[in-house]
């Protein structure tokens, strides 16, 4: 058994602007399933941060409870980064990001966090729409504790033991485009390809960004029968928006082009750019996004890719208009002005 | 790219690059493994199946191996491969050993062979046939077998003990030795009742440099091959104090360090070409000037110059080394000269083959440079039944390629003298593959990468070396030094096997893979292919492993360039696609029979077995 990874790296290994090779965005060995789609979302948050070009100091991983919430500990180990309660990920999220808005805040939740013991959590997280990208590693199972079906488990979708799940499944998409998120996109963690110019998308958007991001669970959840394995989502993937990231001077290029592209500006130059499948698509709409993603849900298909974008929205920082500089920044006077300035406060309410 | 077949011998053997670069193909990785688990006197069998003289390669092979070592691609320095061979060696259990030589037919097989020159090339013509029942009559001018290894390598690199064992183990088993004997005459060997003759004389003829005062000067002028026999058989005994060496291969480098232990106080090495255009091995040039001994590049001999009739000093150019854009070297005069005083000078600016005993018409033709022409396969040369091997073949090499060609020209003997053809019917070399999981994650070799650099074998202090020219000055590694180099092998013989059917595509080697070997992409045309991998693809000599289409229309392809061989890929394989796998390949020998250590490795383990059948 392997318990650490060799220092030894490609010696041509390609570095990005800041002159750094993926190694100081890697963490130690995973010691999550082998196989566990996880690992590879992990895999493509160190491709995005590193292509984003951020210094790996200047990332807040946050997380809940779970399976997907211990994989913080296997990406970035030079970020900082909080394992809270079980889902009070956001709440807590919340707090860092007013107190220190300028790192980047990465929150991975699993649909246990998420759409059963976080869902009060979520949804206000969202209609907050605060700066941060939100992860759902989504199994359909408590991996965990052996993996009895989850919130996000599709009705009708099989357990290891045999169990058809009798319940309807929470469409985390569905919901994030009814609450209010300002970004939603639905992803794979066997699509690196599409999975990583998301990431990259979702983290340079300037609000809340949700990505669901169907992670087998390759030890109870991967099975004939399960809606969430590998072999049923590569077989009922459609990609709607394909997105690619386009930063601020250069651009990336996808594979294959599909169709025809729009570009959509985000706040900081960068732009996120289209290929649509479907002509008719804008996923500028939120109707047009809930329809579409109601069509396929229809039809049977797993719709992924970015469904919604609004990169002009304020998030929850400009509707408080809080502190822009970060508190650790700030003078000991401008922090505790002293009883005075509290007098003045209370002086105001009454 | 067509899927790679990984069923071709060959393809796994280039992945074991060591082995691959060695002209015997020892099977390097395997004995190392067997260093770190302190089984010395098997490491020693393993070597000596295919090498011959593990001891004496320890101190003296050229080391083909160690610059294909894959950990230089990944790090500074290669494992010390050579060394740590001597580590086998000089720890061996000799009655262990002795044990296992293999045994010699009393009933011959009524055959005869000639074996003419006793150096490494003809040596294991012998150790290759003696144990098929041949008669083999071994001819040296010297009054002791070894040949160059025993005129040319100075006993503080070689010992004699060292030397005289692994001879022994040969000439042990039977040869009739025919010592002090110089045959002169080819013919005359031919009209003998001998099925096959095997020429192993090597590259006897020291050349010589023809400058104004070479004849005035000739009793202080030695050729440098002629002068260390000279030294080893005891005929000379001691030089002036100053001397100068020209040249810059290693046996100016031996030539240098053997003057100065028999009276030579200020030793200077002259060479033409600049330092690092050498032909010296690096270490043996690390070694001479540890010595005190100045090497002056960029020095063209011009005239020995002569006071009082005798040589007084020698005169120098000072020449320039430039290259065009095909490394063409051009050396150009600066107009500089430079006066060295000296008693003597030895030349070892290289050597010829000469094969003056070997008349011209009796069936033995003759090409390019005098040199007799000779089949690079079967060793065979026009004359059916004369063989060639070693530098006499195609002039000087090494001693490793002189076993590799008399391993091949005993292949040759054999199957001639049984009928069959030498070339259509050369057996194929044996392999093994077999999975070395033991466990979920455990697997049957140390798999994690140690970080430790290249460690440095140990010197005796310089005086005391020089004090004696039969003093071995190198130490060599302590045992607890040589485990930690052993572990520095990345066993590249592990192989990383995949298996398309039970791949999921889930990611897991592509995300672990410390050296981003793995990438699963859309097929395509090499060139096209290594362009888009999820690392550079630069090496070409490397070969990419291509797996058969996979479910989601993609291929895996992996370049074997810098893959650590750390196992991770397995590890992180939910469904064992990926396997790590003993790969063995042996050069199969004269008589087709796989190596011990082949057959010991193919047979399941008799208490296994038992275990297995009575649970049955």
């Amino acid at each position: 058994m392997s318990f650490y990874k060799p220092k030894f790296r490609h010696p041509e290994s390609p570095k990005n602007e800041l002159g750094l090779t993926q190694t100081p965005y890697e963490g130690p060995i995973s010691t999550l399933c082998a196989g566990c789609g996880h690992d590879s979302i992990s895999a493509a948050i160190v491709q995005a941060v590193w292509g984003l070009n951020v210094e790996p100091h200047r990332v807040a991983k946050m997380s809940g409870i779970g399976c997907s919430s211990k994989s913080p500990a296997y990406f970035l180990n030079k970020a900082h980064g909080f394992n809270s309660v079980h889902g009070r990920m956001p709440s807590v999220t919340t707090g860092a990001n007013v107190s220190n808005h300028e790192l980047l805040y990465i929150g991975v939740s699993g649909d246990g966090d998420t759409a059963s013991i976080g869902m009060g959590q979520f949804a206000h997280v969202m209609r907050r729409n605060l700066n941060m990208t939100y992860i759902v590693e989504n199994n359909g199972c408590y991996g965990l504790t052996k993996g009895q079906d989850s919130a996000t488990a599709d009705e009708g979708s099989k357990s290891k033991k045999g169990r058809i799940n009798p319940f309807e499944a929470i469409d985390l998409v569905a919901l994030a485009l009814d609450l209010g998120a300002t970004f939603v996109a639905r992803s794979f963690s066997g699509d690196k390809e599409q999975l990583v110019p998301l990431l990259q998308a979702a983290m340079s958007h300037k609000g809340f960004a949700l990505i669901d991001v169907v992670s087998p669970c390759v030890t109870f959840n991967n099975h004939a029968g399960s809606t969430k394995s590998y072999d049923y989502t590569r077989e009922h993937v459609q990609a709607g928006a394909v997105v690619d990231f386009v930063p601020v001077e250069q651009e990336i290029t996808l594979q294959q082009d599909i169709g025809s592209t729009k570009d959509v500006p985000l706040f900081d130059g960068a732009s996120v750019r289209l290929s649509k499948l479907n002509q008719e698509y804008d996923p500028t709409s939120r109707r047009a996004a809930v329809t579409t993603l109601m069509n396929h849900k229809a039809e049977g298909k797993l719709l992924t890719g970015l469904i919604y974008v609004d990169p002009e929205a304020d998030n929850f920082q400009e509707m408080l208009n809080t502190s822009a500089t970060p508190l650790n920044e700030l003078g000991k006077d401008t922090l505790c002005p002293g009883s005075s300035a509290l007098d003045d406060i209370n002086q105001g309410f009454r | 790219m067509k899927p790679t077949d990984i069923r071709d011998p060959e393809y796994f053997h280039k992945v074991v690059d060591c082995q691959y670069a060695c002209p015997a193909h020892t099977p390097v990785p395997e004995y190392i493994r067997l260093i770190g688990q302190r089984r010395y006197s098997d490491a020693y069998m393993v070597n000596w199946e295919s090498n011959v003289f593990p001891g004496i390669l320890g101190r003296t092979c050229d080391r083909p191996c160690e610059p294909a070592c894959r950990r230089g691609r990944v790090e500074e320095e290669p494992v010390a491969i050579c060394r740590l061979k001597r580590v086998a060696a000089d720890n061996k259990d000799d009655a262990n050993v002795a044990a296992r030589l293999p045994q010699i037919p009393s009933d011959k097989n009524g055959k005869k062979i000639a074996l003419i020159g006793a150096g490494p090339a003809s040596l294991t013509v012998a150790r290759d046939l003696m144990p098929l029942g041949y008669e083999i009559d071994l001819y040296d001018e010297n009054a002791k077998g070894g040949g160059f290894m025993r005129s040319q390598i100075p006993s503080f690199r070689l010992p004699e003990e060292v030397l005289d064992q692994e001879v022994n183990y040969v000439t042990d088993m039977g040869v009739t030795t025919i010592y002090n004997h110089f045959v002169d005459s080819m013919a005359e060997m031919l009209g003998k009742d001998y099925d096959a003759i095997f020429v192993g004389t090597g590259a006897p003829k020291g050349k010589d440099l023809n400058i104004p005062g070479r004849a005035e000067a000739d009793d202080s002028i030695h050729i440098g091959i002629n002068w260390l026999e000279s030294v080893a058989f005891e005929h000379t005994e001691q030089i002036g104090e100053k001397v100068v060496i020209v040249g810059g291969g290693n046996t100016a480098m031996d030539c240098c360090r053997t003057a100065k232990r028999i009276g030579g106080d200020e030793v200077t090495v002259t060479v033409r070409s600049t330092y690092e255009a050498m032909k010296a091995s690096p270490w043996e040039k690390d070694d001479t000037l540890a010595e005190g001994i100045p090497i002056l590049a960029n020095h063209s001999p011009k005239e020995f110059v002569i006071e009082d009739g005798k040589l007084a000093a020698m005169r120098f150019a000072v020449v320039e080394s430039s290259y065009d854009d095909n490394g063409k070297r051009t050396i150009k005069e600066t107009g500089e000269e430079v006066t060295i005083e000296c008693t003597d000078v030895i030349l070892a600016i290289g050597q010829d083959n000469a094969f003056p005993w070997i008349e011209k018409d009796i069936g033995i033709e003759f090409g390019e440079w005098e040199m007799p022409v000779v089949d690079k396969e079967t060793f065979q040369s026009t004359h059916e039944k004369v063989f060639f091997g070693g530098d006499a073949a195609f002039g000087p090499e090494n001693i490793i390629t002189a076993v590799a060609h008399g391993h091949q020209a005993a292949i040759s003997i054999d199957l001639a003298l049984h009928g069959k053809s030498i070339t259509e019917e050369r057996p194929a070399a044996g392999t093994n593959l077999v999975s070395t999981k033991m466990g979920i994650h455990e697997w049957a070799y140390d798999s994690a990468v140690t970080h430790d650099e290249r460690f440095e074998s140990a010197h005796l202090p310089i005086e005391q070396a020089l004090s004696s020219r039969k003093i071995e000055s190198e130490l060599g590694f302590d045992l607890d030094t040589a485990f930690k180099e052993a572990e520095r092998c990345l066993n590249c013989d592990v192989q990383t096997v995949f298996t398309e059917e039970k791949c999921i595509e889930c990611d897991g080697c592509t995300d672990i893979c410390p050296t981003n070997c793995i990438s699963f992409v859309v097929n395509g045309e090499e060139a096209d292919l290594r362009q888009r991998l999820s690392a550079p693809s630069l090496d070409l000599t490397q070969d990419l492993y291509v797996s058969e289409d996979l479910p989601t229309g993609r291929v895996m392809v992996k370049d074997e360039d810098v893959c650590l061989h750390c196992g991770l890929c397995a590890e992180r394989c939910p469904t064992s696609a990926w396997d790590m796998q003993k790969y063995l390949y042996t050069v199969t020998k004269a008589g087709d029979q796989p190596a011990p250590i082949l057959q010991e490795q193919r047979q399941p383990n008799p208490d296994k077995r038992e275990r297995r059948e009575k649970a049955a």
